[in-house]
């Protein structure tokens, strides 16, 4: 593939998650009659997006917008209901366990709990080698294994004395980093990042996030970073797609969604996201409301519930992104009707 | 010397120390902290995991347990010494005269039990209203902290409302009884940013409007900075800073203050590296010698390795406990 | 090694009366399991080493007791201290087989219907509601009508009911573990689900299953004592410590109680003991809160 091929282009991206219980707890009997029901949580609808060689792509939302449930449908630990994701060229949206194996050195993750995303009863050498093991074929090249995973140890500041412990005995922030150090091993292009400094502490935060700085910058990864901290985002991505309830409502380059946001969602939650300098002149916008359920999603736009500008046309027509210039595309209305844009 | 308590203080906590005794070594999670709070302040309590901010607060409230106990102090309301009351007065206290909310309102609410009856049990505990009277106090308060129907709302479960609505119900159950102080542990920590900012709107109204203090735990720098009067930094069970909001975000006085303001990244320049602390926090059962911050300050020298430092006024309104604190201007 | 005289767990250990008692219970049962037939003279079950004038002799404290059997005697002559060593080894045999068997079918089954879910899972645990509406006692009676009594047969029996409780903890635990990003991170590292399961989500699963394990052993040393009892257990040739309290039973009321009683307690000691220590065990190994 040449260097001018995205190193992830998703299409038109859906995932839809059946829940419920066995058939007899689905069992339904009311004015209807009998029947067996099966809800559906929407969880993504329709995103599609493109990251290039090196490029920090960021996802923003607030819970329950599915920018997680895009990160694991990337990776592939879910598949897709439908669309396309085509890593460096390949779409891998339907491929099974062995088609997928080769692309897994293209295509590693790094977890949001550093207490759940590290195996108790794994020593870190074991845990760091693990995807790398999976790519080699022979006993000769697993041979080379422990030295590669003392280097990646080094690479994420750790040392030698590490390898050999267990998880338990590291702190959050040494442990992301033996998850920085596991994503690492196969030498990936795209490393999908599902909050990797929610759960630290800022003082750490920092940490991670210019050791994760410094690898780009060494390796030429590229990175789709999941977040819901608007100034992590803010410090760290090339691009910013903005989620809300499955769809992309809004995305654009960073500094751009920053200065001009569009979409009144946006602009709502950047006017929320505390900040430790005073506020200049960040319009408030209040939403009202709680977010609608994702088992029954509203017609048309389904941000109208909370938005304060929504008119008729939203509750008809749902809206698709719309590209307004400066690489910045806007899921709304407004973008045809602008003087609708008061209170 | 920290400054003396006035008329207008409320409370007034001295030295408090609140150690864990575990197999593997005694935790001394509260290691001689002291502040005041005054009648309608806010004061945030600032630190990262393991500072010893929460147990501050359950301190407070008597609620610690065993292996936990505290060790010495004093913790004075109105000049009553909590540390040294009876259960029987720490209950007639909680609930009335402090309350508190919790981080998880899927796990600050019994399940089994409607909001209305959690509401109307605290009154019931607390006031000597009528059934009649207590009803209306409830539908006044659901309402007043922002749930519509509130009425109906009185004979849901907390299962039947989302995490925003149910931290608004914590929040009105711990009004409920008109307390004076208001202790919140990281009460939007859990919440999307959109619902933290309607929640922390909400208290600064319901504070103002009732003239009850509050203590608001939180590592979040961010949402202190907009909410509180003044700020108390820990670090590893110790006051390393305090003072006003704004003086102690614009100049902060303490390397780690400086350190923590520093980590947050900076919308004006976004792209520059983060200045980090290096190292990490040192385990609590072994502290170093000295300024516990030391191994991790870029500006220890030899005297911090030999003397623990005391909180020393820097000005004014602020104090500091470093031997070498930054003056006003300094880049660290 | 000097680690774990340490370690928490050991220092616990040493402060409960209720641990060491336990243990020290079961730790002779074991010596007796594997020594007993070693300390005493005469082979209860070698016809040719029997003396029928030795017959219901009383325990040695007793008028007309005999040093030589400080227990006594039953029917046959049999030194009742010696029937009770072999009879140990039999029951404690049956005892920890049947557990090893219940747990290897029962962790496998609830780690297959815990990490598929769906139908297989349905089914699994379907069949792990009836197996439990049947006592083992009513599957040892259909064994025994149609295939004959033995000690395989007893083994059968608890463990069709046994497994059970092993498939469900570990479905349980499976279904917590699976959501975990560790084993998330496993499928994105490439490894097939068969070896997810084994690497990763067997280690985690195992811990509940020691309590559970070792108070078993207890509970099938009793079922087997029942079933033995009523005559659906291990046949005559091998007799456990239930089938001796059977065979003394029909003249305990003779006042020839020495014969009944004294395997009784044995097998109290014994599933007293594990007890204890099963409790110990539990607390212990109970995830705490730090």
């Amino acid at each position: 593939m040449t260097d001018a091929t995205p190193m992830l282009e998703v299409r038109d991206l859906e995932m839809h998650f059946p829940i419920g219980g066995g058939v007899l707890d689905r069992l339904k009997l009311d004015s209807r009659g009998l029947r067996i029901e099966r809800p559906v949580v929407h969880a993504v609808n329709g995103v599609s997006f493109r990251i290039q060689r090196g490029e920090i792509m960021a996802l923003v939302g607030e819970s329950g917008c599915g920018k997680s449930t895009v990160a694991k449908t990337i990776a592939r630990i879910y598949q897709p209901t439908k669309g396309e994701i085509r890593v460096d060229g390949e779409d891998v949206a339907s491929y099974g366990f062995a088609e997928m194996l080769p692309v897994r050195s293209k295509m590693q993750m790094i977890f949001q709990d550093p207490y759940a995303s590290l195996n108790p009863r794994q020593r870190v050498r074991d845990i760091v080698a693990e995807p790398l093991l999976q790519q080699m074929k022979t006993a000769q090249d697993r041979k080379s294994v422990p030295a590669k995973t003392q280097q990646l140890l080094a690479k994420v500041g750790l040392n030698a004395e590490h390898a050999g412990r267990y998880p338990h005995q590291f702190s959050g922030g040494q442990r992301q980093r033996i998850g920085i150090a596991r994503a690492l091993s196969v030498m990936p292009g795209l490393i999908i990042a599902d909050e990797p400094v929610s759960a630290l502490d800022v003082s750490i935060q920092a940490q991670i996030l210019n050791l994760m700085m410094d690898l780009r910058d060494e390796f030429g990864l590229s990175y789709l970073f999941i977040s819901h901290d608007l100034s992590v985002v803010q410090h760290i991505a090339d691009t910013v797609g903005v989620m809300y309830l499955g769809f992309m409502v809004e995305t654009a380059p960073r500094d751009v969604l920053f200065a001009t946001p569009r979409h009144p969602y946006t602009r709502a939650l950047l006017s929320a996201a505390p900040s430790i300098k005073p506020k200049r002149d960040i319009e408030e916008i209040t939403l009202s409301g709680e977010v609608p359920s994702a088992l029954d999603l509203p017609s048309g736009c389904c941000f109208r519930t909370r938005c304060p500008f929504a008119w008729e046309r939203c509750a008809l027509e749902r809206p698709t992104l719309k590209d307004v210039g400066g690489g910045q595309s806007v899921a709304c209305h407004l973008v045809d009707e602008p003087d609708r844009d008061r209170r | 010397m920290m400054a003396t308590a006035t008329d207008n203080t409320l409370l007034d906590v001295r030295d408090l120390r609140t150690y864990f005794h575990t197999f593997s070594g005694t935790v001394k999670a509260v290691n001689g902290v002291s502040f005041q709070i005054g009648k309608g302040e806010v004061m945030g309590l600032v630190g990262e995991s393991g500072g010893g901010k929460s147990v501050v607060g359950f301190s407070i409230l008597g609620l610690i347990d065993s292996p936990g106990q505290i060790m010495g102090g004093e913790i004075l309301l109105n000049g009553e010494d909590l540390a040294q009351a009876g259960e029987e007065r720490l209950r007639q206290i909680r609930g009335r005269e402090i309350s508190m909310v919790f981080q998880d309102p899927m796990t600050s609410l019994n399940p089994l039990h409607t909001v209305g009856q959690q509401m109307d049990e605290v009154l019931r505990l607390h006031t000597d209203l009528d059934a009649d009277a207590r009803h209306r106090a409830c539908v006044e308060m659901l309402e007043s902290v922002g749930i519509s129907r509130a009425a109906e709302r009185l004979s849901a479960y907390p299962h039947q409302f989302s995490g925003g609505m149910r931290q608004r119900v914590v929040i009105a159950i711990a009004m409920l009884a008109r307390p004076r102080l208001i202790i919140a542990d990281e009460p939007t920590t859990a919440l999307d940013v959109t619902i933290q900012s309607q929640i922390l709107k909400l208290m600064r109204r319901q504070i103002a409007e009732k003239g009850a203090s509050m203590i608001l735990i939180t590592h979040d720098l961010a949402v202190v900075s907009e909410m509180a009067d003044h700020i108390t930094v820990l670090y590893c069970g110790k006051v390393v800073e305090r003072g006003r909001t704004r003086d102690l975000i614009e100049a902060p006085a303490h390397p780690y203050t400086r350190g923590l303001i520093d980590s947050i990244p900076d919308p004006a320049n976004p792209h520059a590296r983060l200045k980090q602390i290096p190292g990490t926090v040192p385990d609590i059962r072994n502290l170093p010698k000295g300024c516990n911050f030391r191994d991790r300050c870029p500006r220890a020298q030899a005297r911090c390795a030999e003397e623990e430092p005391e909180l020393h006024p820097q000005n004014a309104a602020q104090w500091a406990a470093c031997h070498y604190p930054l003056q006003p201007g300094d880049s660290a | 090694m000097t680690g774990f005289f340490q370690s928490e767990f050991f220092h616990n250990y040493s402060r409960s009366a209720s641990a060491i008692i336990g243990s020290a219970l079961m730790l002779t049962f074991a010596v007796a399991v594997i020594a007993g037939p070693f300390l005493v003279a005469q082979n209860p079950y070698d016809i040719a080493a029997l003396n029928l004038m030795d017959s219901y002799k009383p325990p040695v404290w007793l008028d007309g007791g005999d040093p030589q059997f400080p227990l006594g005697t039953d029917g046959q002559g049999r030194d009742v201290w010696a029937s009770i060593l072999y009879g140990a080894r039999i029951s404690v045999f049956i005892g920890l087989v049947a557990m090893i068997a219940s747990c290897t079918i029962g962790t496998l089954l609830g780690l297959i219907a815990g990490f598929y879910g769906g139908i297989v899972d349905s089914v699994i645990m379907r069949i792990a509601d009836i197996q439990l509406s049947f006592p083992s006692i009513l599957i040892a009676l259909f064994l025994m009508s149609a295939v004959g009594t033995g000690v395989d047969k007893v083994l059968i029996a608890l463990t069709a009911v046994g497994w059970v409780v092993y498939a469900r903890t570990v479905r349980g635990s499976t279904l917590s573990e699976i959501k975990k990003e560790y084993v998330q991170a496993a499928k994105v590292a490439g490894l097939p689900n068969t070896a997810i399961i084994r690497k990763h989500v067997l280690p985690n699963v195992l811990t509940p299953l020691i309590v559970i394990a070792t108070i078993q052993v207890g509970t099938f040393v009793l079922i087997e004592a029942s079933l033995s009892f009523l005559g659906v257990g291990v046949p005559i040739t091998q007799p456990s410590l239930g089938l001796l309290i059977k065979n003394g039973f029909d003249v305990l009321f003779s006042g020839l109680w020495w014969t009944s009683v004294f395997p009784g307690v044995a097998i109290m000691m014994l599933v007293f003991g594990i007890n204890l220590f099963g409790d110990f065990l539990r607390d212990e190994l109970n995830p705490r809160l730090k």
